[in-house]
């Protein structure tokens, strides 16, 4: 087993740090997007996509490797951003988002980007998705695990308690699911709008496990991680306290940043806060 | 005549198609017994997933099965599979262009006493506006069988239509099915009927009915809505000059609607629709509800007169 130090911490740091880059460098270039619920993720991303996850960017279809389903498709910058810098497509593509004709759609498109594992962004889908694709992966009994990433504000979707439902029946204990719990929505806080706390209880009573850390934390995400991968019998869900806009010292927790594009001058700030 | 409702024949097809290819997986939301999907549960039980009574997640559990290399049946009643999980269809199956068959039974009036709210009139129209759905919808067990056969070797996702009630059988085991191609059962000059589903024995009854007062109407089943036979379709418009379309199914963006936008920039000529009439249906008996709403040879004979009527050259 590979071992979790204070180097494997400030390499991830380093890659969540990117990762953040781009998705202000993507959003400022195509003039619109969500960086708040993007930047709030960038931890778990990098966590994912740069520790945990088996898989080979020269095999996108490669049948042994564990899926990522970005659940919260709005957050499209972030899974870009790691897709690029694990090396499935040149990071040049990034400066394409949201233009006619790129393959880096506003919401992520299997069909146009290799490594997109699955067509998401109207919410609660992508859950059913890795439900889905867990099935299939314990019918094949292949060692694939399933990683599926939601907002909270997702939850407020029947369907989402639907798959949850389902991943307890069929007992997947290869799908992990990530709530990215930053407390807002377009609307303003979930609190406000419609609650869905306690998340983690309501989830352990639907037969699944848990775990609650600080989705910004790299070392307690890794841990989660682990304890995920070696959980049995159950589905296994992690809910992250984040903060919206994480890592820009002017969207942290604002509502308004969860889906509008910096300026010019908000984007050097971001760079220079992000350095 | 032989009697077989095609939901029978679909459970029969689909565990034959479970025997012969170990990928086909099939799923149902609680209501396998009515769908006949438990007869394949019965022989393959691994393969075979009961979701519940929750169909929009079935249809995204369907995709993600599918984007794993599973060939998926997705079964429920038309209004369920249609209506409840629209925009899980839309945008998890059709907009990935996911390998997964939306096979719902129970469509349409003939679904008898339960009533309206679970008789689905519209769901042809709503498959169809949907890009990358292709649309089936057989006429009897035999066709039933063949065409559940295709859709496993089609790549993609398509709508199969399926009903409760039996209906007679047309096609020999033999028929030949191929997607698309719309099949011609009986020649004419002088109107051509236009069918699909149940409406198809109904037509073959109504030419025969004109044939005896001297009336040649060519009978085409056109089980594939999309991609509609333009081809086929322009023949039997160009051989009769007038057409009649019928379906158990809203007059509004069904078969009627299909064949009206192709001839009408193609080839016009006039098109009666035979279908029910923009409103919800009602419980009663499946045949009281066929005759109520007008689902019958005796209808396809009257509009086929009106169509010859309305021919620009008699």
């Amino acid at each position: 087993m590979r071992e979790i130090n204070d180097q494997v911490t400030a390499e991830l740091e380093k890659k969540a740090k990117i990762l953040r880059r781009e998705v202000i460098k993507m959003l400022g270039k195509a003039g619109s997007g969500h960086p708040g619920g993007s930047l709030s993720a960038a931890d778990i991303m990098a966590c994912l996509y740069f520790w945990e996850m088996k898989y080979d960017p020269q095999r996108p279809d490669w049948e042994e490797r564990d899926r990522f389903v970005l659940s919260k498709g709005h957050v499209a910058p972030v899974l870009y951003a790691a897709l690029a810098e694990s090396g499935f497509f040149s990071g040049e593509k990034l400066a394409s988002l949201r233009q006619l004709g790129s393959p880096l759609q506003g919401h992520p498109d299997l069909r146009k980007l290799p490594g997109v594992e699955a067509s998401t962004g109207s919410l609660g889908q992508g859950f059913g998705w890795a439900v889905g694709m867990a099935m299939a992966a314990k019918l094949d009994r292949r060692d694939s695990r399933i990683y599926v990433l939601l907002g909270d504000g997702e939850m407020q979707e029947g369907i989402v308690w639907e798959a949850v439902m389902a991943a307890n029946q069929y007992k997947l204990d290869n799908l992990t699911a990530i709530v990215d719990n930053n407390g807002m929505q377009i609307d303003g806080h979930l609190s406000e709008i419609m609650s869905v706390e306690p998340i983690a209880p309501k989830l352990k009573e639907f037969g699944w496990n848990t775990r609650e850390i600080d989705g910004h934390h790299i070392p307690g995400i890794l841990e989660a991680l682990e304890e995920a991968r070696n959980s049995k019998g159950k589905p296994f869900a992690i809910v992250a306290k984040t903060i919206k806009g994480k890592g820009c010292s002017f969207m942290e927790n604002q509502v308004d940043w969860h889906g509008k594009a910096p300026s010019a001058d908000q984007i050097d700030q971001a760079l220079r806060e992000l350095a | 005549m032989e009697q077989v409702a095609t939901r029978d024949a679909y459970g029969q097809a689909l565990k034959r198609l479970g025997e012969k290819y170990r990928d086909v997986v099939v799923l149902d939301g609680d209501l396998s017994k009515s769908t006949k999907t438990a007869d394949f549960a019965g022989a393959f039980p691994d393969r075979f997933f009961n979701m519940g009574i929750a169909e929009q997640n079935m249809m995204t559990v369907a995709a993600g099965l599918a984007a794993s290399g599973k060939v998926v049946f997705a079964s429920s009643f038309a209004i369920f599979a249609v209506g409840r999980a629209f925009e899980q269809v839309r945008n998890s199956i059709a907009y990935g262009q996911m390998n997964v068959k939306v096979c719902a039974t129970h469509a349409g009036v003939t679904v008898g006493e339960d009533g309206g709210s679970h008789q689905s009139v519209e769901d042809i129209a709503i498959m169809r506006a949907i890009p990358n759905m292709q649309v089936v919808v057989p006429a009897d067990g035999p066709s039933t069988v063949q065409a559940v056969n295709a859709i496993y070797h089609e790549p993609g996702p398509f709508y199969l239509r399926l009903g409760r009630s039996k209906v007679p059988t047309i096609y020999t085991d033999e028929m030949d099915f191929k997607i698309g191609r719309a099949i011609k059962l009986r020649e004419g000059k002088d109107v051509g009927i236009l069918a699909c589903g149940i409406m198809v024995a109904e037509a073959l009854r109504a030419a025969s009915a004109l044939a005896a007062a001297g009336i040649e109407a060519a009978v085409l089943d056109v089980h594939t809505i999309k991609p509609l036979d333009r081809e086929a379709v322009l023949q039997v418009a160009r051989e009769t000059g007038c057409l009649v379309t019928a379906e158990e199914h809203s007059v509004i963006g069904g078969l009627g609607g299909a064949v009206a936008e192709l001839v009408s920039s193609e080839f016009p000529v006039p098109v009666e629709k035979l279908g029910i009439p923009d409103v919800f249906g009602q419980s009663g008996k499946p045949s009281e509800l066929l005759a109520f709403y007008g689902l019958t040879s005796d209808k396809i004979v009257e509009l086929a007169r009106n169509a010859m009527g309305k021919k620009a050259h008699k």
